[in-house]
């Protein structure tokens, strides 16, 4: 097991996971998310590639409702 | 008359129909969200960029509600203090969305959420050289706009009042003064409370007004909603329709000429 950061919260997850499967394990819809690991973008064409390290710091957004 | 049939206004390359640019903040729920936006007969619609909740990944999703092939969805940067931020949010919306066109908002201060030019111009030049097609919330200097256009801007949006006050247009001179000195879209970004207000903002000749409070606070969104649609475009043909003179005493619209 390795442990990273979640939208500041510490997770535990398999060692070499990548990031489509992290995305599945939490049931969140690549298609609806954008990823930021350690300050850079993740492009979502390469979620694949991406393996998790120990203490990636990992930023998951979506859009919400927002006026101003 | 024929000819405001097809009046139709370009962002980026692309022509919208609507001068009403709708905010999703602040709604009951995302069905009166729906609802409001559907009323208001916006085509662009503002969201904003949060991180999801992975406690709880069932909970409703925006873009569930209103569907991003029909709305154009405009990631905003509100909340953001600085052009740091609002850039690192905007990288983020175009990866979660796929394009490029965004509104970028840099505050100030927390009262008044006036916006910091400052860094709104730092942050504009990032973006525009990053590929970003930039609706940009300003002040309403003149000087300020013209800077924001040099630099590439696709739109510039000074407000009205501070956001979510529902003050009205508290400087008409100056958004004048941007409207006509512009070669982009200029919208009344912020301020407006009621019809009238958004009525004024076109009248000035503006290209569009966006607002989200005025229309999600009101008693009753969905019929606000519509008013604010019915307001723009009356705005709109107003504006085009020129004003009679303003005089200081009366002038009957009776001929006086047969009087018995």
């Amino acid at each position: 097991m390795i442990e990273i950061t979640i939208n500041g919260d510490p997770h535990k997850i398999g060692k070499g996971q990548n990031l489509v499967k992290l995305l599945q394990d939490l049931k969140l819809d690549p298609t609806k998310v954008a990823v930021e690991r350690n300050l850079e973008i993740v492009p979502k064409t390469t979620y694949q590639n991406v393996k998790l390290l120990d203490n990636d710091r990992l930023e998951i957004v979506h859009f919400i409702g927002g006026g101003k | 008359m024929t000819e405001r049939n097809h009046d139709t206004f370009n962002i980026a390359g692309t022509d919208f129909t609507s001068r009403l640019i709708v905010g999703t903040g602040k709604y009951k729920d995302f069905e009166e969200t729906a609802r409001a936006v559907e009323a208001s007969g916006a085509e662009i619609v503002t969201v904003a960029i949060r991180r999801v909740n992975v406690m709880d990944p069932n909970q409703p999703m925006l873009v569930d509600y209103l569907d991003p092939k029909k709305y154009t969805y405009l990631p905003n940067t509100a909340g953001c203090f600085s052009a740091d931020d609002a850039i690192r949010t905007l990288r983020l919306a175009r990866e979660a969305g796929g394009w490029d066109l965004v509104k970028l908002e840099v505050l100030g201060d927390q009262k008044t959420l006036y916006p910091n030019m400052v860094e709104t111009l730092h942050a504009a030049e990032v973006l525009i050289k990053d590929g970003f097609e930039v609706m940009v919330y300003c002040s309403d200097d003149p000087i300020m706009a013209q800077r924001l256009e040099d630099l590439g801007c696709c739109a510039i949006m000074p407000l009205g009042a501070p956001i979510g006050s529902g003050l009205g247009i508290q400087n008409p001179v100056q958004i004048r003064l941007i409207v006509e000195q512009a070669n982009v879209p200029v919208l009344v970004d912020a301020g407006v409370g009621t019809a009238s207000d958004a009525a004024v903002a076109m009248e000035l000749g503006c290209d569009g007004v966006l607002m989200n409070t005025a229309i999600a606070e009101a008693r009753d969104p969905i019929t606000m909603a519509r008013a604010m649609k019915l307001a723009v475009e009356a705005g709109r043909e107003a504006y085009f329709a020129g004003r009679m003179p303003k005089k200081l005493y009366a002038d009957p619209s009776s001929p006086l000429a047969g009087l018995i």
